[in-house]
């Protein structure tokens, strides 16, 4: 499969880059690591006229962490994701979730900003976003902008990145040292996708009951959602297999829950009960 | 109409130049531009993994990186792997532990494997099936290769072994 034919200009510099995007009169789109890009110009799904690389741009790489955050670079592999020190020593549940994207060819490639920009709901990083509460930081004509997960994802493959900004990098909360944390997903058996992806992070205080609880969910709905009604439903609990069996029967409520060929509404709405459920259950019980 | 490119890049240590849209594949490169028809393409959907070349020391699918991506960078495919004389450990592994039957997907799990062995020089078995997640068989059900990677992972041990006694000794220099 060969995509239609467009022009290809590899930018040197954020600011290059949205210069460049400005210039192409909407037929521009950023190539980072392609793997989201190139199989849809393949499927000619898209066909922009042409291609600003944005792959060698410095600014764009390293992680580093700003108090109870970490900042990560839009070009971050998935590989440089899970294999990153202070990924794996504060946030282990972003490493051990971008260490089952796809398989090792991919997540060698596949960058953190491509995934998230490409805005996919079976994709597995929009979930654990939601979850750790990811700022997008973004740089576009105008300055630089700071977009909320919670109204970055606006549709299939739509979200609210204006069209000449470039998503510089991803700010991911370091969940408080009590808690714990886990990316459980039931994929499709042929293509790998999330048919569901629960993240869970929770944590119980010192009365024994539930004082934190993030949820996002991928996969089941057109787009990923943070499931707050779960959220709602525990704050305060106890951990108890009823509780948690109480609140995972909401899962499906804030999702647009889609349905195919694969899965059906009825089976995906399942889906995201059962793993919510399995996922607090494995952190809480 | 669409400017062509001009892209150098080192291909199995040979420095090669092209002009090219910048629409062609990397697979589609290395095949009918450089004739190194050894990189097979499956699924041409990222999925098969027969197309699995080496960028820069990456194990990548050549049918999902543009050629241009590949400009200055270093790639290795299977020709660049060993010779009939001196087969890389893991063509050796292969061959001696029958890895293969048709062998279309051969040069791509070639390469993925020594991605793996790469980061991993002592894998389990699992540790060897989960890699293999990147590629597809429908020929052997995986469990020689699975043979053929550990063996092959032997001879490098076995080989890194020969060279460290070499050097502490000074002998075979």
């Amino acid at each position: 499969m060969i995509p239609n034919a467009f022009d290809y200009i590899k930018a040197g510099s954020i600011e290059e880059a949205i210069q460049l995007m400005q210039e192409s009169d909407g037929e521009g789109k950023f190539l980072a690591g392609g793997h989201s890009l190139v199989p849809l110009m393949k499927f000619r799904l898209t066909n922009p006229g042409k291609l600003i690389d944005i792959s060698s741009i410095q600014e764009l790489k390293g992680i580093r962490q700003e108090g109870n955050r970490l900042i990560v670079g839009a070009l971050t592999t998935h590989k440089q994701l899970y294999s990153d020190a202070l990924v794996k020593e504060n946030i282990a549940v972003l490493a051990d979730t971008a260490r089952t994207i796809g398989d090792m060819q991919i997540r060698n490639r596949g960058t953190v900003g491509g995934n998230l920009a490409h805005a996919d709901s079976a994709a597995d990083l929009p979930g654990v976003a939601l979850a750790l509460e990811a700022l997008m930081e973004v740089q576009g004509e105008d300055g630089k902008e700071v977009i909320d997960i919670d109204g970055f994802f606006l549709g299939p493959l739509v979200t609210a990145l204006p069209e000449t900004s470039v998503l510089t990098s991803i700010s991911f909360l370091i969940p408080p040292s009590h808690t714990k944390s886990v990316y459980l997903k039931y994929a499709h058996p042929a293509s790998g996708y999330a048919v569901v992806g629960v993240c869970a992070i929770a944590g119980v205080g010192e009365d024994g009951r539930i004082d934190f609880v993030r949820i996002g969910i991928n996969g089941v709905a057109d787009v990923a959602y943070r499931a707050t009604t779960v959220e709602q439903a525990l704050l305060g609990e106890l951990p108890t297999a009823e509780s948690i069996q109480r609140a995972a029967a909401l899962a499906a409520e804030e999702g647009e829950i889609g349905n195919d060929l694969f899965a059906s509404e009825q089976y995906r709405r399942n889906l995201a009960t059962v793993y919510t459920e399995r996922a607090l259950s494995r952190i809480l019980l | 109409m669409t400017c062509k490119k001009n892209i150098s890049l080192s291909v199995n240590g040979v420095t090669r130049q092209a002009e090219i849209e910048p629409r062609l594949l990397l697979a589609h490169l290395l095949r009918d531009e450089l004739n190194l028809t050894g990189t097979h393409i499956g699924c041409d959907t990222s999925q098969c993994g027969a197309c699995t070349v080496m960028v820069d020391g990456d194990v990548v699918k050549s049918c999902t990186v543009l050629a241009v991506q590949a400009d200055g960078k270093e790639v290795t495919t299977v020709e660049g792997l060993g010779d009939m004389e001196q087969l890389h450990p893991i063509q050796q592994g292969f061959w001696e532990k029958h890895g293969l039957q048709c062998g279309f997907c051969t040069p791509g799990v070639m390469i993925s494997m020594i991605g793996l062995l790469k980061e991993n020089p002592n894998p389990t078995e699992e540790e060897i099936r989960d890699a293999l997640e990147g590629v597809i068989c429908r020929c052997t059900g995986y469990q020689f290769i699975v043979s053929a990677v550990q063996h092959a992972a032997q001879l490098i041990a076995e080989g890194n072994a020969v060279k460290e006694t070499t050097m502490s000794t000074g002998e075979g220099r």
